[in-house]
Parts: structure tokens; sequence; C-alpha cells
């Protein structure tokens, strides 16, 4: 992966408005073994901007974000910060660079306790250099606290928690550690109504404050609610990507489902997605 | 846990087992809630409670002989070694690996700790027996070597990815084997008289009466002290802490136990024959029922007890041992997290071979020589130490406490089972048995905690 080859005139063609935009992911490609997961895909993130990644089931949504988080490296491909191109080998690379993810998985220790998870791998510690429970719980109380005000099991191993606590954790681990880039994967798959708006006013607030999110959900509703952007995906290729005010849900839709973006899909196309 | 169906249950003529199941049941549901408004590891607290049953137990069974101060200094003594490596197995175990070469890695560095005092530091460089460098020469060199293989063997395990039972089951054959590649495997003797003070033979072996108090005490202040800077801590953050009775007894209970063993390590009196020496050693005049000198804590456990400090620290008190935790926990996440989990898994091996040395050292100061069956057949009593002391091999899941009462518990079973005249085959099916059961009933209390 060499990306010292970078022409500056190639970066400066693609830059629209000023400034080099937050993230850019170029001609990425993933594949596993025989499947090509991720296929000559392009997105760019502006810093306060929601990008919707949007697609069916194995459209190349997670896989396409895991290389921007350094869990699963590109094949080949660029990858942009602030318009300089990095190498993101690893996920410690990705946190080094402020990227964030809550993965769909999400990824928490099962046998270690909520503040464990939220401060893993970046401990509090005393002056004497072992670790600061007290002040990591206090902190993990604060954090969770905002999502979800009911969270009391701050002592009990993550894996008798429920998937919405749990998904709780996931979250707050990834907007503690002031992200500049914020990938969120199906961040509300597992939260109940009350809680879903909790996440859904601390997205707007983290857009405010100019943090950069890519947000994967199968929640046209919440994409459209929350994006200014929407890329779609569709069998590890980019179909596009739409400004949120230019496009209906159906439109959306049929992208996700057809591939075929809004000026060349038909209206009887259409309204057959609505059988 | 709703009490209605128990009751209804309770009410019910039960026949067979399951006549037993229930009041077991029922002390079992006491133990978890008392040890949960006291705050302490439900999982230690059965284990102690069934390490001070073994000992009453055989305590009657031997008419008394088992409980005697001579005999708990020996057993103490004898649980050493295991322990020792048990606390590094335990982390071994946790990120989800084994180590089947440690009674190997034991035996080969305690050969070469005992050439290095008894052949080449004296002999081969003609330095002379005498001087007082060489007990920390050999030492060091047996550490040394212990974290060498530890880092060979961690490091074919983390960065080659190959599976640790393959690697440590081609160690555990390696180090025995080379053993007696080093002096044609003669026995080497004997050892230097400071390094001897580790094997807790008498009469060098113990630290004396005064000293024990002494460390009796400053443990009892340093238990005080952890509990109410912890209180103290939690309270200035606005955080639940336990009810004060439960600090007291914690408290109160802690100091007792330290206190209770410092006096039965005192009530041993050093045998008429040393204290005889002894007085004339120091021109002393034997009164007519003749010296008593308390032997006090061995030395040996000494060395247990900071190496269980040293182990429980880094377990649970550094960022290694919270990675080494959820590595067990789940692999994938931590090194999402950003872990450097290669190192971490490295490093586990490394402190387990300096733990195999330093238990090796206890070892052939304990027999006076380097040998080579040091360690034969180890492998499975520390990890047996480690399961019986909780350790889950599903990974995650372990404490360092609970893997030296694991230690200890082997032990006080084995040397019981001597005293009441139990032959050493029927020994091994007691201790495998104990083995199973103190499994089966995590197995059991598990499941019905969730
Ligand atoms: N670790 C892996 N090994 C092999 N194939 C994989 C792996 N991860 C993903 N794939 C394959 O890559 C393709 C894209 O998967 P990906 O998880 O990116 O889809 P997604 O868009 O996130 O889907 P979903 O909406 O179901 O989460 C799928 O065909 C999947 O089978
Ligand atoms: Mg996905």
């Amino acid at each position: 992966m060499d990306m010292a080859t970078t022409t500056q005139a190639a970066t400066a063609a693609t830059v629209v408005t000023g400034a080099a935009p937050l993230v850019e992911m170029r001609d990425i490609f993933v594949a596993f073994g025989g499947v090509h997961a991720v296929q000559d895909v392009c997105v760019d993130l502006r810093a306060g901007e929601v990008v919707g990644l949007v697609g069916g089931n194995g459209a190349g949504k997670t896989t396409l974000m895991r290389a921007l988080s350094g869990a699963h490296p590109a094949d080949s491909g660029e990858i942009l910060i602030d318009g300089h191109p990095v190498v993101i080998p690893n996920p410690r690379a990705a946190k080094a660079l402020g990227v964030e993810t809550i993965y769909q998985t999400l990824a928490l220790a099962e046998n270690v306790d909520a503040a464990a998870n939220l401060f893993l791998g970046r401990e509090l510690k005393t002056r004497i250099g072992s670790l600061d429970d007290t002040a990591m719980e206090s902190a993990t109380r604060k954090v969770i606290g905002r999502l979800n005000p009911n969270f009391k099991n701050f002592k009990t191993p993550v894996v008798s928690l429920s998937g919405g606590q749990r998904q709780a954790i996931a979250i707050s681990r990834a907007i503690h550690f002031n992200a500049r880039v914020l990938i969120m994967d199906e961040p509300t798959a597992a939260l109940g109504p009350a809680e879903t708006e909790q996440v859904r006013n601390v997205i707007k607030q983290l857009k405010s404050e100019g943090i950069g999110i890519f947000l994967i959900s199968h929640d046209i509703h919440d994409v459209f609610d929350l994006a200014d952007r929407i890329s779609v995906m569709l069998h590890g290729k980019l179909v596009g990507t739409v400004n949120k005010a230019d496009v209906t849900t159906d439109e959306v839709l049929g992208m996700i489902i057809m591939g075929k973006l809004p000026n060349e899909v038909t209206q009887k196309e259409l309204a057959q997605l609505h059988g | 846990m709703t009490q209605v169906p128990g009751d209804a249950q309770a009410a019910a003529p039960r026949r067979g087992l399951a006549r037993w199941i229930q009041p077991v049941g029922a002390v079992v549901r006491g133990v978890q809630l008392g040890a949960r408004t006291m705050e302490v590891d439900i999982r230690l607290t059965g284990m102690i409670l069934a390490l001070i049953a073994i000992w009453v137990g055989f305590g009657f069974a031997s008419d008394g002989l088992f409980l005697t101060p001579r005999n708990l200094y020996d057993v103490s003594v004898q649980s050493v070694p295991v322990a020792i490596m048990a606390t590094g197995m335990v982390l071994v175990i946790v990120s989800r690996n084994i180590d089947l070469s440690v009674g190997s890695i034991m035996g080969f560095t305690a050969y070469m700790m005992a050439m290095t005092q008894a052949q080449w530091i004296p002999q081969t460089l003609g330095l002379g027996y005498n001087g007082a460098y060489i007990w920390i020469v050999a030492l060091i060199v047996g550490i040394l070597l212990g974290a060498l293989i530890g880092a060979i063997q961690g490091g074919l395990i983390a960065y080659l990815e190959i599976p640790s039972f393959v690697v440590t089951l081609g160690g555990l054959l390696i180090w025995r084997g080379l053993i007696f590649k080093v002096q044609q495997g003669q026995t080497i003797a004997p050892m230097d008289n400071t390094f001897a003070i580790l094997g807790g033979n008498l009469p060098q072996g113990s630290i004396g009466g005064l000293l024990t108090w002494v460390v009796g005490i400053i443990i009892c202040v340093g238990i005080i002290y952890a509990l109410i800077a912890s209180r103290r801590k939690r309270r200035e953050y606005g955080f639940p802490v336990r009810p004060q009775w439960a600090l007291v007894v914690l408290m109160a209970g802690g100091c007792a136990t330290v206190l209770g063993a410092m006096w039965a390590y005192n009530s041993y009196p050093l045998p008429p024959l040393l204290a005889t020496k002894y007085a004339v050693a120091h021109a002393i005049t034997e009164p007519p029922g003749g010296l008593i000198i308390p032997v006090g804590l061995a030395a040996p456990v000494l060395l247990l007890g900071a190496v269980t400090l040293g182990m429980m620290f880094l377990a649970t008190r550094r960022p290694f041992g919270r990675y080494v935790f959820s590595i067990g926990g789940n692999p994938e996440a931590a090194i999402l997290a950003g872990i450097n989990t290669r190192r971490t898994i490295l490093g586990t091996y490394v402190l387990l071979g300096i733990l195999c040395a330093i238990a090796g050292a206890v070892q052939a100061a304990r027999l006076d020589a380097g040998v080579t069956s040091t360690g034969t057949g180890y492998e499975l009593l520390v990890i047996a130490a480690a399961v019986i002391g909780g350790t889950s091999f599903a990974g995650g899941i372990g404490t360092i406490p609970g893997a030296v009462l694991g230690a200890v518990v082997m032990q006080s079973l084995k040397s019981g089972m001597v005293t009441i005249g139990v032959d050493s085959p029927m020994q091994d099916v007691a201790v495998g048995t104990v083995l199973i059961l103190a499994v089966a009933l995590d197995a059991v209390i598990q499941r019905r905690a969730k």
C-alpha cells in the first residue's frame, strides 16, 4: 500500500468547497478469498457532517468501514485525512488519527465491567502507575448517564447486561475520547425507543461540535432524519452518493434494491418497490 | 432468585442425593449473600471455608496430628513451588492459552542454578564456595533463563500463532531432556548457604519469632490501610460503599487470619537437636526443659506472599493484567480496542518462565541439590491448582489468590492423607476427584446465577 504516489493534482481535483474533506476513501478494494466484498468504492466525509451509508445485507458497508477503523485494512486504495494520505494498519493507528468506531458486533470484552470496556487500551492511571478504577467508573457513569440515565450496573461484567445496555457502553466508548471521525455501524439496532432518541440527540450534538460521522443503518427514516448525504452500496460497489435534500426515500430505496440512480429509475419501477 | 419455589420444594419429601442438595444449596446461598453484602469474592470465600473444613476434618481424623504447627509448617512450605507457578499459570489460562512445560522449565532452571553455585562459580571460575554474592548470581542466572525460555515459547505462540499446547508440549520434552546434557544428569550439591534459606529447611529456612510478628503486623496495617483508602476514594466520588459493620468484620477477619497464621508459625519450636546446636553456637546455657526457640514464618512462604502480592498487583492494578483478562473475554474486542495482544501474550509467558525459575530455586534449596527429576509432573499440579482456584479454560476468568489457595488445598489433601495413612495412589484419586468436584460445583453455581 504505497500512499506516497498520490499527486497533489488529484487531491485538488476532488476538493469542491475550499478545505479538504475530513476523510476521503478512494478506490477502496477488499477481498476475502474469492469474495470481492468492496470494489472501487469512493466515499468522503466533511467535518460536522453525517453521511449515511446504506445498502442491503452483505453489501459491504461494514467491510468498507473496517478498512477505515483499522480492523481489516484495505487490499488497495487510499485513505486521506484532512487531505493527507494516511496508512491505517491497525485499530491503534485509527484511534491515533481520531477515528473512533462503534462496531456492529459491539466488540466488548464480556468478562469485565462497563468502565474497563470503556477505557480498554486507554486506562486512566494513578500517580504510581496503577489503574485508577474509581476515576474510570466516575467518568463512565457520566458518559453512559448521558445516553441511558437508567443504567445502574456499573460493577457487572457486560456479559450479563442487556443488548441495549451493551450498545450504550459501545457508543459511550466511541464518543468519550474526543473523536474527529465517528463510525457508527448500526448503533441503534438493539435500542428501545427512548434510548434511540437519546442516541439521535447525541448524534446531532456531536455533529454540531464539528465531528464527522459515518452512520450505517437499515432504518431509512433514521438516515433521512440524521444524514446530510447518503452513500448507497450494492454488491460491494458504490451505487452513488446523493444529497438528502435532493432525493425521496423511495429514490434511495431504488438505489439500495435496484442499484439505479434517481435519474435512471422509472416511476413504474419505484411503484413496484411498494409491491 | 425467588423464594417461593424453593420453599414449596422443601415441603415435599426428598430422597437420595436430592436430600443433600437442599442443605448444600442453602449453605451456598448463605455464603453468596454474605459475600455480596461484604463485597468479597464469593469463590475465594468458598475456598477458604473449604480449606478450613479440610484442615479440621484431617485434624480430627488424625487425632490432631495434622493440625500440629510442625505439620502446618511443612504443608505451607511444600505448597510453595506449585503455588508460585500457579499465579502465572492463571494469566496464561485466562488469556486462552496453556503451558505444559512449567515443570520442565522449573527443573531446567533449578539445575542450572545448582550448576552456577556448585560448579561454575566455585570450580570452573575457581572463585571458591564462600562468596556472599553466589546466591544472588545463581538466582539471577535462573530468572534470566526462565525469562528467556518463556520469551522463546511465548514468541512462537504470540507471533507465529503456533498453538500453545503444541509449543509447550515440545518445551516439556526439550527442557527436561536438556538437563541431562549439562552434567550427564548428575546430582549437583551442595547449595550455597544463603541460597538454601529459600528452601525453608530448619534451622536456617525461617525468619524467627520476632520478625514473624513484625511481618504479621505490617500485613495487618497494610490490610487496614488498603480497605480504608479504597473506601475513602469511593466516598470522594460519591459511590456506594460497603456497610460499616462489613468493613469492620473484613478488617478484623483479615487481621485475625494473618496474626493467627503467625502465631501458628511461632508456636512451632525449633526441634531439640537443632535448639541445642543453636545454644552451643550462641554460647547459651540450655535451661532444663531445653531451649524453646520459635521457628517462625518459613522463608519460602514469605517469598510466596511477596510473589502473590506482586502478581495480584500486575493482574488487577496494571493495564497489562486488564489486557490479559480482556483478551480472554473477547480476543477480537481486545484487538479492536487497540491492545497489542501479541505483546501481552508474550508477557504472560515471560512472567511464567520467571516464576518457574523462582519455584525451581525454592525446590533446589529445599532438596539442597540440583537433580534431574525436579518438577517432573508439576505441570499438571500447577494447572490443577489454577483450576481448583477458579480459573476457567473458557478464558477470561481466574484469580491469583484463588490459584494459591488451590495449591494449598491440594497439598493439604495430600499431607492430610499421609497423616491418616492413605497410600499414594489413593491420594491421586482423591486430588483428582476434588479437581472435578470443584469445577462441577462452580458450573452448578454459575448456571444458577444466570
Ligand atoms: N471476515 C470475513 N471473511 C469472509 N468474508 C467476509 C468477512 N466479512 C465479510 N465478508 C463478506 O463480505 C461481504 C460484505 O460483508 P459486510 O459485512 O461488509 O456487509 P454489510 O453491508 O455490513 O451487511 P449487513 O447489513 O448485513 O451488516 C459479504 O459477502 C460477507 O460474506
Ligand atoms: Mg454490517
